[in-house]
């Protein structure tokens, strides 16, 4: 049981904006004329296309099987004909482009042959295999592959299911609790089992009333297996960190996982995957979409991935003034800029912006440090000094600061009465720092390559100037020898003085010898091996790069 | 392209400055009733004198001048000035104290958010270096009628020593240093005192406080520094007056004389000069009280608070960087 709820530091509340489309149910959104499959559907990896163009694929079919720990397998979202292999936009803020399985549907939305699948009856990695097989990802945020972090199923005390959704206008998850809590609880019991949690907790805001006692009049069908909490309605509660904090009190260290603090968090929406895969045999081919702000028919559709960002539109018919439509919430979501882009495992929200909705900021003003940014932090950050750093491109005080640790809620600017965009600042620094430390990883390794070049010509020379001195020596033995036989005993003493004088030589022009594009004088050239010897462990940098 | 956060907080500088301002007009009209009318044309003065300096100046550094004066930031730096001004200083005092608080201490740091000083303190303590005499003649409540305060002003008419009196702290300070004298005998001597400061000079700290009040209903300021200003100033105050109860003024008596009210609400919070972490927020004030108090009681002047921001203000890069608070993930605690 709940003994006590704990709070977070900071946060705001901005106007919830859940009316205009809470109460309206999932509908199925309409098979659109072409389904744009992106193979990249979780992070870090791209899928290995399965398919060829003109070849004929089932719903749930598999398309794309997923490389490398982090792999997931892609599926097509209904039956129709695979009639491209093409890049298309992604939805991400960096307008990248991924390799996508173009579909036509053909209408009929056949399924494959759907078994459930007994994971009581197999191993716990071959549930999780199966998982990732089914495609399962996070769907509240960042899509890791959910197989992942379900981890090695000892450990984990506490399971924490995520339905605050704390953003402004969404209401995908709310919709979800509300109509489908069974499928979602069920999916919560499998992921408790396979996670090995000792409790499961699941954290709801308490501005959807209607959520919390649907889900608790679900979990009366699950005795003893969770605790349905309300927490306080404060943006970013449905942040993990803070989410974890709300209900556990526990707070995860810098850099750490909630893994190596007993604690794990899935979305609501994961859990009820996770339900239809193992239940009904369903791979993630769908997700629940809000789509509303300005637009006259607002609704939460249930959509096929792979769905154009702009078939969907047409079901809100946005108004006139529309002047662009975000992914996501408006306070961490991301313009789209091309709406062609596809409805991904992670997008939760299209919202219609138009300048009534959504003003474009007043210009920016000084920073009269008024600490307002401070007081919202939930990383207890003090934006404005961040800020100050950002702008003098100080990018290492920034870091001093904590910079990493700003986890780009946007509570700093949102309050903001100088409407400075922080979070852009410290984007802006993020960037800079990685790109800092790419700039010095190559440089780092040109110079290891120059010392090792340098290294080796004066071992070839040191190897040569031996090799001559010995033969030398040898000679001169001989023509010794061939003198005065009697000194054949001590033959071996003025050889040795030799190759230690030959020896001696070497090393002082090796010692001479300066490294010259280095930031870091060098004692010795040889002194660069230890680098060169790593090096040389990890044969293929490069390749290995490429291919992940 | 605009990145999110895509929507913001109804929140300006032009507001938080508004409520400033707004918040001190119970301190005004208390001053207005009380002491001296003639506060109203020195703000008008200060006000006037402020926009068009904040104007000329923005025109030299080649500023856009329409937002930085519909900030407000110069009014509220302008009556600052005026408030902690006496009362019947001639004019050309209150306009050279105000262009040095927009001139020298503002904008040749760079302008708004950017001065390690406060503007108005600094202004203070130049004015009372510069001019001693015209800065230590404050106006006795009631004393003197307002056409006569008006002549002083805007007319420099200076026979003055007739109608000034000291200020109670000036008053209490000069009359213990009289052999024999006891807080109990200085009160009794002088009409200067009232219940618990100076008389007529306390309904202005009220009207500071309800100010003060105001603006942390508001959360314009934190709690931490008021707090930790009356405080310290209390305990200091009172541990002198415990063990001197004779020689030392009563806690209540330090923190309702001068502008100790003033100070707490409206002068130590100012955020650019000031501490901005919260356990920064507490030494910052709380070293002002201390320095303030120590000036009071023992030092050469009639108040010590300006000198005590200004010192505290050399300490604040300092006590932000030894006052980080713990960042989240960082404190390693568990429940």
């Amino acid at each position: 049981m709940i003994a006590r709820l704990f709070s977070f530091h900071g946060g705001i509340k901005p106007d919830s904006h859940k009316n205009e489309s809470s109460s309206l149910p999932i509908a199925a959104a309409p098979l659109p004329p072409r389904l744009t499959i992106p193979l990249r559907q979780s992070v870090r990896s791209v899928a290995r296309c399965l398919v060829a163009p003109g070849q004929r694929v089932l719903k749930g079919e598999r398309i794309g099987a997923g490389e490398g720990p982090l792999g997931t397998d892609v599926h097509a979202s209904t039956s129709g004909t695979v009639v491209g292999l093409a890049p298309c936009a992604m939805a991400h803020a960096s307008g990248l482009n991924t390799l996508a399985v173009i579909i036509e549907p053909d209408g009929k939305d056949e399924w494959i042959e759907r078994r459930a699948f007994d994971h009581h009856a197999v191993p716990r990695e071959a549930a999780l295999r199966y998982l990732s097989t089914c495609g399962i990802v996070g769907m509240g945020g960042a899509g890791f592959p959910t197989h992942i972090k379900l981890g090695n199923g000892r450990g984990i005390e506490t399971l924490i299911i995520n339905g605050a959704e704390c953003e402004p206008w969404i209401t995908c998850d709310d919709r979800l609790m509300r109509e489908r809590a069974a499928e979602i609880l069920s999916g919560a019991a499998i992921l408790h089992e396979l996670i090995g949690a000792r409790r499961t907790l699941v954290g709801i805001e308490d501005n959807k009333p209607e959520a919390i006692r649907a889900m608790r009049e679900a979990a009366t069908g699950f005795p003893g297996l969770v605790d349905i909490v309300a927490i306080p309605t404060r943006y970013p509660a449905g942040g993990e960190k803070q989410l974890i904090r709300v209900l556990t009190g526990i707070e995860i260290a810098h850099g750490k996982l909630g893994t190596e603090f007993g604690v794990q968090c899935f979305n609501v929406g994961t859990a009820q995957a996770v339900h239809r895969a193992i239940h009904h045999g369903e791979p993630l081919v769908s997700r629940v979409v809000t789509l509303t702000g300005n637009v006259r028919h607002p609704g939460n559709y249930e959509v096929l991935v792979g769905t154009p960002v702009e078939t969907l539109l047409a079901l809100a018919a946005p108004k006139p003034d529309t002047d662009r439509y975000l992914m996501g919430g408006p306070m961490m979501g991301i313009t789209i800029a091309d709406l062609s882009v596809p409805i991904g495992k992670t997008s939760n929200c299209i919202i219609a912006a138009s300048p009534a909705l959504f003003p474009p900021p007043p210009p920016e003003l000084p920073c009269i440090r008024c600490g307002a940014c401070a007081r919202a932090c939930p990383a207890d950050l003090q934006p404005f000094e961040l800020y100050w750093f950002s702008r003098a491109k100080n990018v290492g005080k920034a870091q001093e600061y904590h910079l990493f640790d700003c986890i780009e809620c946007g509570s700093c600017a949102f309050v903001c009465p100088s409407h400075i965009p922080l979070v852009d600042y410290f984007r802006f620094s993020k960037s800079e720092i990685w790109a800092r430390e790419r700039e010095l990883k190559t440089s780092d390794q040109a110079r290891e390559r120059f010392e090792f070049r340098n290294y080796r010509q004066e071992r070839e020379k040191e190897e040569k100037a031996a090799k001559l001195a010995a033969k030398a020596a040898e000679t001169r033995a001989k023509l010794t020898g061939s003198a005065a036989p009697t000194d054949a005993a001590t033959g071996d003493d003025p050889k040795k003085a030799l190759i230690a004088a030959a020896l001696a030589r070497a090393k002082q022009q090796a010692a001479a010898i300066e490294p010259r594009n280095t930031d870091t004088p060098h004692a010795g050239v040889p002194g660069a091996s230890p680098g060169i010897a790593s090096r040389r462990e990890q044969p293929d940098l490069h390749d290995s790069d490429a291919t992940s | 392209m605009i990145h999110s956060p895509y929507i913001r907080k109804p929140a300006s500088v032009q507001s938080v400055m508004l409520a400033v301002l707004l918040a001190l007009l119970p301190g005004v009209t208390a001053y207005v009733m009380q002491v001296a009318a003639v506060v109203v044309v020195n703000l008008l003065i200060a006000t006037v004198t402020a926009l068009v300096a904040e104007a000329l100046i923005l025109t030299l550094r080649k500023r856009p001048i329409a937002p930085a004066l519909s900030d407000l930031s110069a009014v509220v730096t302008a009556w600052l000035v005026v408030l902690c001004f006496p009362p019947i200083l001639p004019w050309w005092v209150t306009v050279l104290g105000v262009l040095i608080a927009i001139v020298a201490v503002k904008h040749l740091y760079g302008g708004l958010g950017q001065n390690p000083f406060n503007p108005a303190m600094v202004a203070y303590c130049a004015m009372i270096v510069a001019f001693p005499s015209l800065m230590s003649q404050w106006p006795p409540a009631g004393q003197i009628d307002f056409q006569t305060q008006l002549d002083l002003v805007l007319g420099g008419a200076r026979q003055l020593d007739a109608i000034t009196g000291a200020t109670a702290l000036d008053a209490m300070r000069t009359g213990l240093r009289t052999s024999g004298a006891s807080v109990e005998s200085v009160l009794q001597q002088s009409g200067t005192f009232g219940a618990v400061g100076g008389r007529g000079w306390e309904w202005l700290a009220l009207g500071y406080l309800a100010g003060g009040l105001f603006m942390l209903a508001r959360r314009i300021i934190t709690w931490h520094m008021p707090v930790a200003f009356i405080a310290t100033l209390a305990v200091v105050s009172g541990i002198f007056w415990l063990a001197e109860p004779a020689h030392f003024a009563p806690p209540l008596f330090h923190l309702a004389s001068g502008g100790a009210m003033l100070a707490a609400f409206f002068i130590v919070t100012d955020p650019v000069s000031g501490a901005t972490t919260p356990r920064g927020k507490l030494i910052f004030a709380a070293g002002i009280a201390v320095i303030a108090y120590l000036i009071r009681v023992f030092g050469a002047f009639p108040e010590g608070i300006a000198f005590a921001v200004l010192l505290m203000n050399l300490c604040v890069p300092l006590i932000d960087m030894k006052t980080q608070p713990a960042v989240f993930g960082h404190r390693g605690s568990r429940p």
